[in-house]
C-alpha cells in the first residue's frame, strides 16, 4: 500500500474518447480478426484512480502492454475501502476473458472469494504493492518489502544522528494496516530499538495525509519538545511534519525521514526538508506483472511467492556503510509529478 | 338525483398519461439499448455467467436503493444509506467474532440499522428538520462511530451464516446467489406495499403534497416515521447481503453508496421532488449502472466512461421529470 | 353590533340549524382574529360567507372545521356542542371541506384522490391480512360519484395534474359530496377558474344542495354569491356584521356592510 496524499493525474481524455467510440461501433466486427497476441487480456485493478502511485502503476502497465502487444483493461476502486468496486472489477475481468489479473487489494482479506473464483477459472492472479491475507491466496505478490524499507529508513536515521541520544516520534499511517505495521516495525529495527523503548516519545495517526501529519507532529512536539528523530509512514505525512517542525523552529535539529519515492517527496529531500526517503517502484510492479501474464499466456508458467520489487534509499547526505542514491537519480526514477 | 349518466367505459387514458403513469418505460428502453450494444460488442456479454454476475453486482446497491426510493418518494433524501449498511456489517461481524450466535448477531445488527432509520425518521418528523440535514448528520455520527467500533481497521468476517447470502444455487442455466433472490423478494414485497396498500398510497400522497395529505387525514408524521423505519430495516438486510458479497467488515466501505443509490432511483424515473416514480424503475436504474460498468469492461473501454454516461443519464432523467412536471 | 336575523329567506327560516357557533373568539397574542362571532347554517341551504380580507372569514372556517381551537365560545352540530381536535374529527362528524388548494395529490389518479385517506380495502383475507386495496371498487365508486354530479371527465385513471382547473375542482367537490353526511364547506371554489368552468362548479354546488346537504361557500366573487347563495353571512372585524339574502339586498348593500359604510 502506498500512503500518498491524493493528486489527480492529468490524462489524455481525448484519445480515450476516440478509442471508446471505436470500441463501441466497430469493436464487434474487428475483434475477431486481430493477431493472436492481441487476444491476451491483462486486467489491472488498482485501489483508486486519483492516487499518483497507482496512476504511475497504470501508466507503466499500459506502456508495457502496448510493447508486448497485449490488451490491458484497467479498473479501480472509487475510494480507499471500495472493496465492492474491486470485487466487481475482478468479476467483470473474468467475464471479459482476462488471462491474468493484477490487483492492489484495498483490503487484504476482502477479495479472497473473488480471487479464488478467478484462479479456479484459470486466471493468473498477482497481487501488486499489497499482499493478501493469507499471502498464498494469489499466485504471486510483486511488492516492496515494506519491512526492509522501514529498516533502511531507521538505519539511516540512527547512523546519520551519530552518537546523539535519540527521542523518537512515530507518525503512523492507519493503525492495523499491514504496510503500516511492516514499515513501523522495520524502522524500529533499523533504529536499533524495540517497541515500548523509553526513547519513543509518542505516536500519531496520519492516514498518510499531510494535514494530519502536521497536526500529529504539533501535538507530539507539545508533549515532548526534545524530539529529534521522526519516522513517517510516507512523504505527505513527512511534509506535514516538516511544517510543524518549522513552526516550532526545530526543522534543523530533527532527523526527519520517510518512505515512498514520490517526486514531491524526492524534491523535499533535495531541498533538505526531509533527510532521506526510501523509494519504491510502482512501475516495476506493474511491468513485471504484465510480463508475468504474457509469459503465462505463452508457456503456462506461473510466478509464485513474494517478489521484492526493491527499494532504494534516496539522500544527498549519505552515511558510511549504507548504500544510497542522490536526489538527481531519485528525480529521474520517482513517480507522480 | 334524477338522471344518472350510465357508467359506460370511458375512453382509455391518453398515451401521454399512460407513459407518464409508467415511469419505468423509458429506463427499460435505455437498459435494452445498452444491452443490445454490449451484446454486439462482445458476445461474452450475453453469457449466462456474465448476466448472473451483473445481477450479483447489483444486489447491494439494488437493495439499498429500495429504501432510498421510499425516502425519495416522500420528497426526502437519505444520505446515511451507506453508513447504516456498513454499521450493520460491522456490528454483525464484531459480534460473531466475539463468539455470539451468528443468527442473533445478524438479527441484532439489522435491529440497530432499523433503529438508525427510525431515529432519522424521528428527527425528520418530530422536529421537522430537513431530511438532507438529518441524514447528513447521521452519516457524520455513524462514520465516527464506525471507526471507533472497528478501531479504525477492516476485519474479516468468517462465518458461514453471515456469508450465506453469497452462496450460489443453479436456476435453469443461471447461477444465482441467495442474495439475488432476497433482492428480488424485497422488490416484490415493497412493490406490493407501495402499489397495493393504503400505506403505499399515502407514501405517494405525502410526497405529492404533505399539506394535502394532512388535510385528508393522513397522519403525515407517523407515516414518515414508518417510511424511515422501513428504509433502515432494508439497509440492515443490505448489510447481510453485503457480507455475502464480501465477507469483510470495513468502516471505509460504501462511501459512494449514497450517490449510487440515489443515481439508481433517479435514472429509474423517480422524481427527486417526491410523489412520482416507482420501484421497478429503481431496479432497472440499478441494472443500467451495473450493465454499463460490466459492458464497458468487456468492450475493453475505460470504465471511467460509465461515470460519464451515468452522469448524462441522471441529467436526462431529472430534465424529463422537470419537463413533465412543468407541463402540468 | 347586533345580530340581524329577520331577513332570512322563506325557504330556510323553518329548516333546522345544522351548524352553529356562539360568541366564538380567537386571539393570537394581542391580535384578535375573531371577536365573538356567531354563525348559523341551516339544513339544505347554501350559505355564503363574505367579508373583506382580514375580516375573519378563514379563521371562522378553520374554527368550524377543527383546523384551529377557538379561544372561547361554543360550536354546536345539530344542536349538540362539539369540540373538534382536528380536521379529522370534523370529518368524522360529517363535515367535509373543499380547500382552496384542493388538498389533492397531483400525481395520483382521480379515484385515488377521491379516496385519499379513506381507501377501501379488499374483502376477505386479501384485505384483512394482506391489506390489499380494492382498486376496482374505488374506481367504480369514483365513477358513480362523478356521474351523479353530472360531471364529465376524460378518464378516472388520469392523474389529477392532467386535468383542467375546473375538472380538479370538480373532483374535489365530488370527494366532499361523496363523504359528507351533513354539510360541505367550500373555500373559494371558483377563484382560479374561467367563466365556463365557474358555471360548471356552481352547478356542482347546486347539485350538492339537491342531495340535501348544507353548503358553506366562502367567496370573494359577489356575482357568484348572488347567483347561488340562499343567505349571505357578512363578516366584519372578526364579527358577524349581518346575514342578508340576495332577494332583500343588492351587491352594493353587501359591499357597504362589509366595509362598514352601512348596516343591514
Amino acid at each position: 500500500m502506498s500512503q500518498n496524499c491524493s493528486r489527480t493525474p492529468v490524462r489524455a481524455h481525448g484519445l480515450k474518447l476516440g478509442v471508446a467510440a471505436l470500441g463501441l461501433v466497430i469493436g464487434a466486427s474487428f475483434g475477431a480478426g486481430q493477431a493472436a497476441a492481441e487476444d491476451v487480456i491483462v486486467g489491472l485493478v488498482t485501489k483508486t484512480e486519483v492516487n499518483p502511485f497507482f496512476a504511475k502503476m497504470r501508466q507503466a502497465a499500459e506502456a508495457r502492454a502496448k510493447e508486448k502487444k497485449v490488451k490491458l483493461i484497467a479498473r479501480a476502486g472509487k475510494f480507499d475501502g471500495d472493496n465492492e468496486g474491486q470485487v466487481a472489477a475482478i468479476e467483470d475481468l473474468i467475464s471479459a476473458g482476462a488471462k491474468g489479473i493484477l490487483v492492489t487489494p484495498n483490503n487484504s482479506s476482502g477479495m479472497l472469494g473473488v480471487i479464488k473464483k478467478a484462479r479456479a477459472a484459470g486466471v493468473l492472479v498477482i497481487a501488486l504493492d499489497t499482499a493478501t491475507d493469507p499471502a498464498d491466496a494469489v499466485d504471486a505478490t510483486f511488492a516492496t518489502d515494506n519491512f526492509e524499507a522501514g529498516v533502511q529508513q531507521g538505519t539511516y536515521a540512527r547512523k546519520a544522528m551519530g552518537d546523539k541520544k535519540a527521542v523518537v516520534a512515530m507518525l503512523d499511517g492507519t493503525p492495523g494496516g499491514t504496510v503500516d505495521t511492516f514499515r513501523h516495525d522495520g524502522y524500529l529495527k533499523g533504529f536499533g530499538i524495540k517497541a515500548g523503548d523509553p526513547s519513543i516519545a509518542g505516536a500519531a495517526i496520519t492516514n498518510g495525509a499531510q494535514d494530519k501529519g502536521q497536526v500529529g507532529m504539533e501535538n507530539l512536539l507539545s508533549k515532548n519538545g526534545d524530539i529529534n528523530a521522526v519516522y513517517t509512514i510516507n512523504e505527505p505525512a513527512a511534509a506535514g511534519a516538516f511544517a510543524a517542525l518549522k513552526s516550532f523552529g526545530k526543522e534543523k535539529d530533527v532527523m526527519l525521514t520517510s518512505i515512498d519515492g514520490g517526486c514531491a517527496g524526492v524534491r523535499d529531500v533535495k531541498d533538505g526538508k526531509i533527510a532521506a526517503t526510501v523509494m519504491q517502484f510502482p512501475y516495476k510492479m506493474a511491468s513485471m506483472g504484465v510480463d508475468a501474464v504474457v509469459e503465462y499466456a505463452a508457456t503456462g508458467k506461473k510466478p509464485s511467492g513474494f517478489v521484492n520489487t526493491g527499494s532504494f534509499l534516496i539522500t544527498d547526505k549519505p552515511v558510511q556503510g549504507l548504500e544510497s542514491k542522490d536526489t538527481a537519480w531519485g528525480l529521474k526514477n520517482c513517480w507522480g509529478d | 338525483m334524477s338522471t344518472v349518466i350510465p357508467s359506460s367505459p370511458e375512453p382509455k387514458a391518453s398515451l401521454k398519461a399512460r407513459i407518464l403513469g409508467t415511469p419505468s418505460a423509458g429506463p427499460f428502453l435505455v437498459l435494452l439499448a445498452f444491452g443490445l450494444i454490449f451484446a454486439l460488442t462482445n458476445p461474452r456479454f450475453l453469457a449466462t455467467h456474465n448476466l448472473s454476475i451483473i445481477l450479483q453486482q447489483t444486489v447491494i446497491i439494488g437493495v439499498l436503493a429500495i429504501g432510498q426510493t421510499l425516502v425519495i418518494l416522500t420528497a426526502g433524501i437519505d444520505l446515511a444509506v451507506g453508513a447504516i449498511c456498513v454499521l450493520g456489517t460491522i456490528i454483525a461481524g464484531k459480534m460473531v467474532n466475539l463468539g455470539y450466535d451468528p443468527v442473533l448477531s445478524m438479527g441484532f445488527a439489522i435491529l440497530v440499522c432499523t433503529a438508525a432509520g427510525l431515529s432519522a425518521g424521528g428527527l425528520i418528523s418530530a422536529l421537522r428538520l430537513p431530511p438532507f440535514i438529518v441524514t447528513l448528520g447521521i452519516l457524520g455520527i455513524l462514520t465516527a462511530a464506525l471507526r471507533l467500533i472497528s478501531a479504525g481497521g477492516a476485519f474479516a468476517v468468517r462465518d458461514p451464516f453471515l456469508a450465506w447470502t453469497g452462496n450460489t444455487l443453479k436456476l435453469g442455466g443461471f447461477v444465482l446467489t441467495y442474495g439475488v433472490l432476497i433482492m428480488v423478494a424485497l422488490y416484490a414485497i415493497v412493490w406490493y406495499l407501495l402499489n397495493e396498500t393504503k400505506w403505499g398510497r399515502h407514501v405517494y400522497a405525502i410526497g405529492n403534497s404533505p399539506e394535502a395529505a394532512r388535510l385528508v387525514g393522513i397522519p403525515v408524521r407517523r407515516h414518515l416515521l414508518s417510511v424511515y423505519l422501513a428504509a433502515g430495516l432494508i439497509y440492515g438486510i443490505g448489510a447481510w447481503l453485503a457480507l455475502g458479497r464480501i465477507p469483510n467488515a470495513d468502516p471505509n466501505a460504501m462511501q459512494t453508496a449514497n450517490l449510487d443509490s440515489i443515481t439508481a432511483v433517479v435514472i429509474g424515473g423517480t422524481s427527486l421532488f417526491g410523489g412520482r416514480g416507482g420501484l421497478i424503475g429503481t431496479l432497472i436504474g440499478a441494472l443500467i449502472v451495473g450493465v454499463l460498468r460490466n459492458g464497458l469492461t468487456l468492450a475493453g473501454i475505460d470504465p471511467l466512461w460509465q461515470d460519464l454516461v451515468t452522469g448524462i443519464l441522471v441529467i436526462i432523467a431529472v430534465a424529463l421529470d422537470q419537463m413533465s412536471r412543468r407541463r402540468n | 353590533m347586533s345580530d340581524v336575523n329577520n331577513s332570512q329567506s322563506m325557504a330556510t327560516t323553518s329548516a333546522p340549524i345544522v351548524l352553529e357557533a356562539r360568541n366564538v373568539t380567537k386571539t393570537y397574542g394581542h391580535v384578535t382574529a375573531l371577536a365573538g362571532v356567531d354563525f348559523e347554517l341551516r339544513a339544505g341551504e347554501i350559505l355564503a360567507v363574505v367579508g373583506d380580507n382580514g375580516a375573519g372569514k378563514s379563521t371562522l372556517i378553520k374554527a368550524l372545521t377543527g383546523a384551529l381551537h377557538p379561544t372561547s365560545g361554543e360550536i354546536l352540530l345539530d344542536g349538540r356542542p362539539v369540540n373538534f381536535k382536528g380536521p379529522l374529527d370534523a370529518r368524522h362528524a360529517g363535515i367535509e371541506t373543499v380547500y382552496q388548494d384542493l388538498a389533492m395529490a397531483p400525481a395520483l389518479d382521480i379515484a385515488s384522490n377521491l379516496f385519499l385517506g379513506r381507501e377501501l380495502r379488499a374483502p376477505g383475507i386479501l384485505g384483512q391480512v394482506f391489506r390489499r386495496l380494492d382498486k376496482k371498487r374505488m374506481r367504480e365508486e369514483a365513477r358513480r360519484a362523478m356521474s351523479e354530479l353530472k360531471f364529465r371527465l376524460p378518464s378516472i385513471d388520469n392523474p389529477v395534474e392532467a386535468l383542467s382547473g375546473g375538472q380538479r375542482q370538480g373532483v374535489a367537490v365530488a370527494r366532499a359530496a361523496l363523504f359528507a353526511r351533513k354539510l360541505v364547506i367550500m373555500d373559494e371554489p371558483t377563484a382560479a377558474l374561467g367563466v365556463r368552468e365557474t358555471g360548471q362548479v356552481l352547478e356542482l354546488i347546486r347539485s350538492i344542495r339537491e342531495r340535501g346537504l348544507a353548503v358553506v361557500l366562502i367567496s370573494h366573487n359577489m356575482p357568484n354569491v348572488f347567483d347561488i347563495a340562499d343567505r349571505i353571512h357578512i363578516m366584519r372585524l372578526g364579527r358577524r356584521a349581518a346575514v342578508v339574502t340576495p332577494k332583500t339586498h343588492s351587491m352594493n348593500d353587501v359591499v357597504a356592510i362589509m366595509t362598514g359604510a352601512a348596516t343591514a
